[in-house]
């Protein structure tokens, strides 16, 4: 399978074209979408319009951008002009966007050929696709268990081939852990690094968009593609996008990297070999290992299970059946209103905006949601102190493997608990990324969890890299 | 009806005001009155899914502007989302400032003396506009609802004062003083009929020397006469519930114009959660002391100061002349009649014609300047246009500008003055030869038979001194 970088280079040498490409991507799509429920809806026509047009570039000579002709997943939750975007939500099937995310648009500059939308856990609230309206995302690796989740869609797709590259998002842990899941290199930005405009909101605060691809330097040129300022949205960083690709052979010599115990506890033991493992290759690398124990972290996913669920309840407010998506009519527009939501959203959400609603209430607000912020003031600062220490941080990225369909639904907190390494990151608006290493039980893939203050992503790639080269990847 | 001596009203005004930026608050659509209804709007004003703010920097600008006319502290700020349910409101949620506003803290003196405090005066975006159709016109009970968001996402400011007012006459007194202000620091139009200016009234009663009673929030007034209506109705409403005995309940009480009646909108109990929090999508807002102080160096002078200025020139001025102040103030026609005093034009004739052709004609004031106003009154005064002339010529200058002696011959009245009217008069004498004989033997009643008759004649384009004049000379 060829990777995003080296579609981009044949096409724009003429060894390859877009159109061929997207016409491989669609074989695979169709041979396998069916089993695995990895897209939602494939534009088929806006691709190729797409793939044309870089091809007519291509043939007059014009400048093509660093992506051109490659194709690319896109998760269910980015707005892309006149394409149905669902979340995976009744409540909002059939909705079309009149308008494109900033990472979309400037995906489209750059070249490359979005094939579709995929699937996700219904509003990404969710870590396996289960919660989806519209039925779960196989595992391309094992298609009885699960993907991974919020993004499994977009994970499933680059882990079966049918795109080198896709974008997720990640509040929680969204992209990290189905990366993990499929044996991917999966990214969470840094708070503000990429645009939401056009991210369908799930928490505001904790949201970001970012990579999947089969290696680190796909990732980094993903990355760098659709990160840097945006004018439309207020919590976007100032500067322009950083330079990522040219520093993915960086290394790690002289970087000291702290092994954190609280990123391992209650992982599979294969898990904690990986981990182990894995700080070998960058100790050889030239880099030093030190242990640091960051305790607040174990008071991450009790704050996270009020902050997002808070944000959330007010960002889906919107969805009440008056302006677009479903409606159920009733007696009166509060009736209207009630019914659209009750029928509109599944249980997961549900679940979620009456825990965000009740968290935010008089009488409880400080109890809770106020109680939640400050242990993530407290969670901020202690990310702060690991970092005068030491350049990155190093732990698992999951607890477990790509776990069997049905086995976390019952309980939600089993689930909520896949999420236990990833959600510091989101919480103090820091980098943190997933790179394979390793296999675990019935050798399916393990993940590797990289994390770095805000705007270390160069530093990240360069130390995952360290890993992949390690275990063969050119 | 008014209340009883020994009781006294408590009244605090919450103002909310639509600022006068050219686009909207958190997006580039046009912020436009009297549009075709959603046509000024974007994903963003119409809260779609994925759809982010960016606050506009202008309304900042008219916010401090606000700010700083009410003596506020101008401090770091924070917004809030503030959450329920409401088809007219396309988010479900109103971004507003919460526990950290932008001005807070500032005070208005009133004509009367009294000083009114300012307990904050905050950002927020407007909501759309719901029309309901059959049934009472509202929405519960109307058969169908039609919402137009082009107000969506307007920016407002809402100004709130302090318990501080006492009577309806001095919550007018406060309102009217309010939109002079919003006026003068170009913040607002005021225009309270397109809804601009809205005020909502919070009311209770105590005999005097009590401790505050209970009190009603009154909703969306309108004018300054629902203003004042509301209040007495509610003031009378709560007196009377008290002296039989009853209480007052906290709630929102909704003012029907037709009926001149305030009823229950709302119980206390029945108010929302708004459930506050932090809007993940916006930044702080700190505005630092450089971007105040540019704020404050383009402020022109408040509408007290000017007033001021104004009647400092007006000898001995009468009611009439006052009430005349208040109306060339607060539609900001000073400078017109401060041009027009330099030019030696007599005050009383000055204010008139400002109070009442200029403020008629308020809308299309920058036609004219205040040489043109000032000469157009001084060739009244000499006599050389009659009152009803000078209307005219100062109807036309609004109109389409120009120079008032162009547009005095133009219009036929400056040659009247001079040569015709002295052959209207010759021919008058030729025609009524008596009369003209009675008028030379000493009857002054006679003067009025031949101003009468040049009138008739010139279908009252003469200038009744100018006439008198004539016909001494002929004497």
């Amino acid at each position: 399978m060829k990777s995003a970088s080296e579609i981009a280079e044949q096409v724009r040498s003429g060894a390859s074209s877009a159109a061929a490409e997207l016409d491989a991507a669609l074989d695979v799509v169709r041979a396998r979408n069916e089993e695995l429920n990895v897209f939602l809806y494939v534009d088929e026509p806006g691709a190729r319009a797409q793939a044309d047009r870089i091809d007519e570039a291509v043939s007059r000579g014009d400048w093509v951008g660093p992506l051109a002709g490659v194709p690319i997943a896109l998760k269910d939750n980015l707005c892309q002009e006149g394409v149905p975007t669902t979340c995976s939500s009744r409540i909002l099937e059939g909705w079309r966007p009149p308008y494109s995310a900033t990472v979309i648009e400037r995906l489209l500059l750059a070249g490359a050929v979005p094939v579709g939308k995929t699937n996700l856990d219904e509003f990404a609230m969710g870590s396996s696709t289960e919660t989806s309206a519209f039925g779960p995302t196989r595992n391309p690796l094992d298609p009885s268990r699960v993907p991974g989740g919020s993004s499994g869609g977009s994970a499933a797709a680059v882990a079966a081939g049918m795109t080198p590259i896709s974008l997720g998002s990640d509040t929680g842990g969204s992209i990290r852990q189905p990366a993990a899941l499929c044996g991917l290199v999966g990214v969470k930005p840094t708070y503000g690094l990429v645009s939401r405009y056009g991210l369908i909101a799930f928490a505001s605060s904790l949201d970001q968009i970012g990579p999947f691809a089969r290696n680190v330097t796909d990732a980094a040129l993903l990355l760098e593609t659709v990160a840097g300022h945006d004018p439309m949205d207020s919590t976007s960083l100032p500067e322009p996008s950083p330079d990522l690709v040219s520093h993915v052979n960086d290394g790690v010599a002289g970087k000291r990297i702290g092994y954190v115990p609280e990123l391992v506890d209650g992982a599979d033991e294969a898990i904690i070999a990986s981990v182990r493992a894995a700080i070998e290759v960058l100790t050889e690398a030239g880099a030093q290992i030190v242990e640091l124990s960051i305790p607040e972290l174990r008071l991450g996913l009790s704050a996270y299970y009020l902050i997002a669920p808070a944000e959330a309840s007010s960002n889906l407010a919107r969805y009440d059946g008056v302006r677009y998506g479903l409606r159920i009519n009733a007696d009166d527009v509060a009736a209207m209103n009630e019914a659209t939501r009750t029928a509109g959203f599944g249980a997961e959400v549900k679940r979620r905006i009456m825990l965000g609603t009740y968290a935010l209430s008089a009488g409880y607000y400080d109890a809770y949601y106020g109680q939640a912020l400050k242990v993530r003031t407290q969670m901020i600062d202690a990310f702060k102190r690991a970092y005068r220490e030491v350049d990155l941080l190093i732990g698992a990225t999951t607890p477990s493997v790509a776990f069997p369909f049905g086995s976390k639904t019952k309980d939600p907190m089993t689930m909520y608990l896949s999420d236990v390494f990833t959600i510091p990151t989101n919480l103090a608006g820091e980098a943190a990324l997933s790179v394979p290493f390793g296999t675990g039980e019935a050798g399916l893939p393990v993940g590797v969890q990289l994390l770095g203050p805000g705007r270390s992503e160069a530093q990240l790639f360069a130390a995952a890299r360290v890993l992949e080269r390690a275990q063969g990847e050119p | 009806m008014t209340i009883p001596e020994n009781w006294e009203t408590v009244i605090g005004l919450e103002v909310h005001t639509e600022l006068k930026t050219t686009t909207k608050m958190f997006c580039g659509c046009a912020n436009a009155f009297g549009s075709e209804p959603n046509t000024n709007i974007c994903p963003v004003c119409l809260g779609l899914p994925g759809s982010l703010p960016v606050l506009n920097e202008r309304a900042v600008d008219l916010a401090m502007a606000i700010g700083i006319a009410l003596h506020c502290t101008i401090a770091p700020s924070t917004f809030h989302r503030k959450n329920y349910f409401y088809p007219d409101m396309p988010k479900d949620f109103q971004i507003s400032q919460y526990d950290l506003p932008i001005n807070s803290r500032g005070y208005l003196d009133l004509r009367d003396g009294t000083r009114v405090s300012i307990e904050r005066a905050h950002l927020e975006e407007d909501t759309g506009k719901s029309t309901h159709l059959g049934g009472s016109g509202r929405l519960h009970g109307a058969d169908r609802s039609l919402v137009d968001y082009n107000r969506s996402g307007v920016p407002l400011v809402e100004i709130v004062s302090g318990p501080d007012i006492r009577s309806s006459a001095q919550a007018k007194l406060y309102a009217s003083e309010l939109r002079a202000i919003l006026i003068a620091t170009g913040a607002s139009d005021g225009r309270m009929e397109e809804g601009s200016m809205r005020i909502d009234a919070n009311v209770s009663v105590r005999r005097v020397g009590d401790e505050l009673g209970t009190r009603c929030e009154i909703k969306n007034l309108n004018s300054l006469r629902s203003l004042q209506r509301a209040i007495d109705y509610e003031a009378l409403r709560q007196v009377e519930l008290l002296v039989e005995g009853g209480v007052v309940r906290q709630e929102t009480r909704h003012w029907d114009e037709i009926l001149g009646e305030t009823s229950t909108m709302r119980t206390k109990e029945e108010a929302e959660d708004y459930r506050y929090f932090r809007e993940p999508d916006l930044v702080d807002l700190a505005p630092d002391q450089a971007w105040q102080e540019r704020v404050r160096a383009s402020l022109p002078p408040m509408p007290a100061e000017r007033r001021a200025a104004l009647i400092a020139r007006l000898e001995t001025p009468s009611e009439a002349q006052l009430d005349a102040v208040e109306t060339v103030i607060d539609l900001g026609l000073d400078p017109m009649v401060h041009a027009a005093l330099d030019a030696g034009v007599e005050s009383s004739l000055a204010l008139a014609r400002a109070a009442n052709e200029l403020a008629a004609g308020v809308d299309s004031l920058h036609n004219l300047t205040g040489e043109a106003f000032a000469a157009t009154l001084a060739m009244e005064q000499r006599g050389e246009l009659s009152a009803t002339q000078a209307k005219s010529v100062l109807g036309e200058l609004l109109a389409s500008g120009g120079d008032p002696r162009a547009v005095a011959s133009e219009k036929g009245f400056e040659q009247l003055s001079t040569d015709s009217l002295g052959a209207t008069v010759a021919s008058l004498i030729d025609q009524y030869p008596d009369e003209w004989a009675r008028y030379l033997e000493g009857d002054d009643k006679l003067a009025q038979f031949f101003i009468g008759q040049v009138m008739k004649q010139t279908r009252g384009q003469a200038n009744g001194k100018s006439v008198i004049a004539e016909l001494q000379a002929r004497r």
